[in-house]
């Protein structure tokens, strides 16, 4: 199975994605300069973490402008996987590949720590591996995760169950006191109508493997692979 | 061509949450600012551009808004032209 990495200036997690896809879980994995035209044959599209382009204007909307988006956008809508981690995620909202929008923590500081998450869908390409319900726990790195939308888009979202990550507690109780920024229905995560395009905040990479503390984002990988 | 200078404002839209106006708001309560009611943070942008007229100046502003500057899923704007020598 073949993996691409897409580099925009100003990503930091690209290695760490580069790493748990091609040395632990053994994919055939390329880095993807933004400035390419041209994608390479793969079966799945990482769009890393990171501050592209300084996070200037919003976040992910300079970046959603790179030649290579046009790849990835034409490659989503034919089906093939796509998933956004962090600033990824920010950059699937901006070209329209997600439904919704980030606005900065309702705290307004930047926030890394460990979360708890439930995983409210494991029907999909990037969640079979899981269990429905299952807890994982998963580092966030953001100043900008606060999720928001229209009503009627989040209405979608629940009725279809396009949710697939929500921020709980320990035991897996939804409150507002365990949602880390203000994400409208603790959304952590959703993916499309087609189900082929992930967008996430928390970093599955950095806890894949069990040297760096934790296998809990290992699961998302497996899932891809099946 | 003429010249046209364009100052746009935008604002979150009023549906949408504020954490830093939120903040701010706060900030000036806490500075004694009592009668202060609300605050929310926009942007400002000013451009500079050539078009055929103010008609055609809009237009072009309108794109580059919907394109890149603005993100309707969470922001509004106002634009004002002027011509300029």
């Amino acid at each position: 199975m073949k993996a691409s990495v897409v580099v925009f200036p100003g990503s930091n997690c690209d290695t760490d994605c580069f790493n748990v896809l091609s040395s632990v879980m053994g994919m055939d994995t390329e880095f993807v300069w933004h400035k390419e035209t041209q994608l390479n044959k793969t079966d799945l599209v990482v769009l890393p973490g990171g501050f592209s382009y300084g996070d200037y204007l919003r976040t992910g909307a300079i970046a959603r402008f790179s030649p290579i988006m046009n790849e990835v956008i034409s490659y989503a809508k034919k089906g093939g996987k796509v998933i956004g981690i962090c600033n990824g995620f920010q950059i699937l909202l901006e070209s329209g590949l997600l439904p919704g929008a980030m606005l900065p923590n309702r705290s307004m500081k930047f926030i890394c720590k460990p979360v708890w998450l439930r995983c409210e869908n494991n029907d999909t390409a990037f969640t079979n591996k899981m269990n429905s319900g299952q807890l994982i726990q998963i580092p966030i790195a953001h100043g900008e995760g606060n999720y928001t939308a229209d009503d009627d888009t989040i209405q979608k979202l629940k009725d279809e169950n396009k949710i697939i990550f929500k921020y709980v507690s320990e035991t897996g109780e939804e409150a507002d006191c365990f949602n880390p920024n203000g994400s409208r229905e603790s959304i952590a995560g959703i993916i499309n109508d087609k189900g082929n395009i992930l967008g996430m905040m928390p970093h599955p990479e950095r806890v894949s493997e069990e040297i760096l503390g934790g296998v809990d984002g290992k699961c998302i990988w497996e899932s891809v692979l099946v | 061509m003429e010249n046209f200078n364009a100052k746009l404002n935008v604002t979150l839209r009023k549906s949408v949450l504020d954490p830093q106006g939120q903040t701010v708001l706060e900030s000036l309560h806490s500075m004694g600012f009592d009668q202060t009611e609300s605050l929310r943070v926009g942007k400002f942008f000013e451009v500079r551009l050539k078009a055929k007229d103010e008609a055609d100046a809009k237009i072009q502003i309108d794109a580059m808004c919907d394109k890149l500057l603005i993100n309707p899923v969470i922001e509004d704007y106002t634009v004002e032209l002027e011509k300029i020598a």
